[in-house]
């Protein structure tokens, strides 16, 4: 009896260039100081408005019973068509520390694994340049925490998938029990183990193409936005020098100025000015912190991106494995069949050794055989579909991340030229009452 | 760049009469000069004059520093409260470079230029005679003529005076010199310290531009991998690059305006302390004297009533009235000859110090003239910078909002 092969090799992997269609979302851009969120069709943006206010400091004991010191965010949510919905009304307030927003991710990443889940804002203070302290607890740092947290909070709530989760809204309006109702959703458990997902990835055969360029984009965004940060703050560093070095110049002029008569008015007033010009340097740079902010948004994204497609790595894998063990079992089958050993096997040899067995003892074997291959064959399918129904909804998360990651970025690109446009105006105005001061001198 | 005498014409100078100008000197063409025992760099030398004392109306010399050198003595030797430009220094072994580097020959014969026209223009110095002889002599005339001149001697006997006389000068200085030399002491550290700064910055903007070079290839590389994100990428990576040939400009100005003309004066204030210190020294001379006479005159009052049987000559079996007479007569050629001296010097006195008070009133106007133009200039020069720094940064932004535009445009039509 021949064996029918249903398995072939095109039924293996999912057939790549699927049609599907990226779910449109009104490109909806909030006004005010937030980056371009697009908000998804339902989601809990819409009905609800969310705020990182405020930061505090407190004290208390960790995990092995020692005295600590960590910032708390003070989260505000307002429901948006409640009937007294009026400027002064008071909005739900709770406190959350940075590690709950970690929890909260590590919850979404497992959990909606073919989503790019938003980034959450860096766990230390990287790519500084010498002025702004590495230290947690440095306001500066805090203060650009809470802003990323709330820019964290609104990109989930604007999604359309992430939104509708109840644990998300039990993280912003329930101060306890949010913990809880995630660890019951066993997501700690269903998390793909590290050493698995790297084993995927050197020996998947036929991934999704797209899936393969999209990782090597995401290695390449990681890797150029690395760089541009590291030097943009070495370019900071030195810019800060040059400014600084110029507030000498004040000082000099005075005290020069007091020695000379015809000179001195002109002296002095100069010397302001390169006061003014060295202070000016400060706020400057803190600006320009907040481009390097949305770029580190999207070093973060990077490896969200390379997340999305090592669990389409996983998947593909588990699904070729499943299809090879069918395809082993089912030759098995075929070998026990017709008795012929086609590949060396340990039974064709100890057979040979030690005489075949009995027909009873292969009766039992083969309708062993039989099950595990019905069963073999339901789950191939099912993890075909499975693949497949990923692929189709990564696939479209992807798109609107696409869409989303140009507009901000280039909006922060027209942002930073703003910058430097606002920087270059003060320098005119400050070197043009400078070269008047030394004209009447 | 070399500049002719003759294109200088038309240069206007800050001197005391810009129209009436008629000496102009300019150093160029630098060479180096190798000989069997040493190897230095010479300079040419090139002069065009219509005055009288020059036999020619058009010259051209070799020199090289130790001539300058030579120069700058003479001028102090005969002029020595009047103040002589301020030459550059002499080679100091700074790590790696060397005596021969473009860049320092350069910077040292933009310096001997400045040297050699400021003396030029000055009233006094212009016409001094060994300054036309190092503008016109061959060099091996140069050589022997400067054999000529007081040696070693003299100079020793001017340090020996300078250590007695130090304390002496302080004492009788007029008030208006003791302002002076606080005013160049005061003026030495400031000028000393805006040097440092200015140099400071100059480095600190070439270590900023060299990490800039570095920063917009990357916007360049991101630019690879995006599609719609590739053009803006491109229009940031451009106006960088063309911010970092905005900041070469501003060093170069740096460097080649602003940094010289204070260095000049760091060097200048050295030479207002040692011109101070020689008038004091021929006024302690004057003092000396005057003191010596007062000295001589009260011993003249004591032999008048002295008695004289205890001396050598009483001893010898002169008459008390001999000894006496013998010795007014003494004192009294020495009163006279002091009187002369002091006559002398007197006049001396009168003269260096108005010709210190008239030049060091020239070289005020000049001082003031050269450093406010030179910060104007720096001024100016940072203007243009961020002038050009915000031209390309919004020539990018424009083209930006015209991409919004088209892009409106694009979706409302779709």
């Amino acid at each position: 009896m021949a064996g029918r092969v249903e398995v072939g090799e095109d039924e293996v992997a999912s057939q790549p260039g699927l049609e599907t269609e990226p779910k449109s979302e009104s490109g909806h851009n909030i006004s005010g100081n937030k980056s371009t969120i697009m908000e998804g069709e339902s989601c809990l943006l819409k009905k609800m408005e969310i705020n990182v206010s405020e930061a505090e400091k407190r004290t208390g004991k960790n995990a092995v019973n020692m005295q600590e010191i960590y910032t708390v965010y003070l989260i505000e949510t307002r429901q948006v068509d409640s009937p007294n919905e009026d400027e002064n009304s008071v909005p739900d307030t709770l406190w959350r520390r940075y590690s709950e927003f970690e929890l909260l991710r590590s919850y979404l990443v497992v959990t909606y694994p073919f989503i790019v889940v938003p980034p959450l804002p860096e766990k230390r203070a990287e790519f500084v340049w010498h002025k702004l302290s590495a230290d947690n607890m440095d306001p500066d740092f805090v203060e650009r925490r809470r802003i990323g947290l709330e820019n964290f909070l609104l990109r989930v709530a604007s999604h359309s998938a992430l939104s509708r989760d109840p644990i998300i809204y039990l993280f912003l309006t329930q101060e306890n029990g949010w913990k809880e109702a995630a660890n019951e959703s066993g997501f700690q458990a269903k998390a793909d183990s590290r050493l698995k997902a790297l084993n995927a990835t050197f020996r998947v055969k036929n991934p999704d193409k797209r899936f393969m360029e999209l990782k090597h984009y995401g290695d390449e965004l990681q890797s150029v936005i690395s760089h541009l940060l590291r030097v943009r703050a070495r370019v900071a560093d030195r810019l800060y020098g040059v400014y600084k070095v110029h507030g000498n110049y004040g000082r000099v002029f005075s005290e020069w100025s007091a020695i000379e008569k015809e000179m001195g008015d002109g002296l002095q007033s100069a010397g302001h000015h390169m006061d003014v010009y060295a202070a000016s340097i400060d706020d400057i740079l803190e600006e320009e912190e907040h481009y390097a902010d949305q770029l580190k948004e999207y070093l973060f994204f990077a490896e969200a991106l390379r997340s999305v497609c090592r669990k389409h790595e996983l998947q593909q894998y588990d699904l070729e494995m499943a299809a090879l063990d069918l395809t082993s079992k089912k030759q098995q089958r075929e070998e026990l069949a017709t008795g012929t050993v086609r590949t060396f096997s340990l039974k064709g040899m100890t057979s040979k050794l030690f005489g075949q067995e009995t027909p009873e003892q292969r009766e039992a074997k083969l309708k062993m055989l039989e099950e595990q291959i019905t069963d073999g064959e339901e789950l191939l399918k099912a993890k075909n579909l499975e693949c497949e129904d990923f692929v189709k909804v990564a696939w479209a998360d992807i798109e609107r991340f696409k869409e989303q990651k140009n507009n901000d970025l280039k909006e922060a690109l027209i942002s930073y030229a703003v910058m430097q446009i606002s920087m270059c105006k003060k320098g005119i105005q400050v070197w043009t009452n400078a070269k008047e001061c030394f004209s009447k001198m | 760049m070399q500049t002719s005498p003759s294109s200088m014409i038309n240069q206007h100078t800050l001197e005391d009469e810009p129209d009436s100008k008629d000496l102009f000197v300019t150093v160029d063409d630098p060479e180096n000069h190798i000989t069997a025992i040493e190897t230095f760099v010479t300079y040419r030398i090139a002069t065009k004059t219509t005055r009288s004392e020059f036999d020619s109306c058009e010259y051209e010399v070799r020199r090289r520093y130790q001539d300058f050198l030579w120069l700058k003595g003479k001028l102090e030797e005969a002029h020595s409260t009047l103040i002589v430009p301020p030459l550059p220094e002499k080679f100091v072994m700074r790590g790696m470079v060397d005596r021969f580097n473009e860049d320092f020959v350069e910077t040292r014969r933009k310096a001997l230029h400045k040297f050699l026209n400021r003396i030029a223009d000055h009233p006094t110095l212009s016409f001094n005679e060994d300054f036309k002889i190092f503008l016109t002599v061959q060099a091996w005339e140069l050589a022997a003529h400067k054999k000529l001149g007081p040696g070693f001697i003299s100079k020793m006997g001017e340090t020996v005076r300078a250590v007695a006389s130090t304390v002496k000068s302080i004492k009788n200085r007029p008030d208006e010199f003791t302002a002076m030399s606080d005013y160049a002491d005061i003026f030495r550290q400031k000028m000393g310290t805006l040097d440092k700064i200015s140099q400071r910055i100059l480095k600190e903007l070439k270590e900023h531009l060299s990490e800039m070079k570095e920063y917009s290839p990357i916007y360049t590389l991101w630019s690879g991998s995006e599609q719609e994100l590739a053009e803006p990428l491109k229009g940031v990576a451009s106006s960088i690059e063309n911010c970092c040939k905005a900041t070469e400009g501003l060093t170069m100005g740096l460097a080649e305006n602003l940094l010289p003309a204070l260095h000049e004066y760091v060097l200048c204030a050295e030479t207002l302390k040692s011109v101070l210190k020689r008038r004091d020294l021929i006024q302690a001379d004057y003092d000396s004297r005057v003191d010596a006479l007062a000295n001589k005159k009260a011993d003249r009052e004591m032999l008048e009533h002295s008695d004289l049987s205890f001396t050598f000559g009483a001893f010898l079996g002169k008459s008390t009235e001999e000894v006496k007479q013998q010795k007014q007569q003494k004192i009294d050629r020495e009163i006279d000859e002091l009187q002369v001296d002091i006559g002398r010097l007197e006049d001396e006195v009168e003269c260096a110090n108005s010709n210190l008070k008239a030049d060091w009133q020239r070289w005020s106007i000049n001082m003031r003239s050269d450093l406010q133009s030179a910060f104007h200039d720096a001024a100016e020069n940072n203007v243009h910078y961020f002038e050009r720094c915000l031209a390309t940064w919004e020539s990018f932004l424009a083209s930006q909002q015209t991409e919004i535009d088209t892009d409106k445009n694009g979706k409302d039509n779709a």
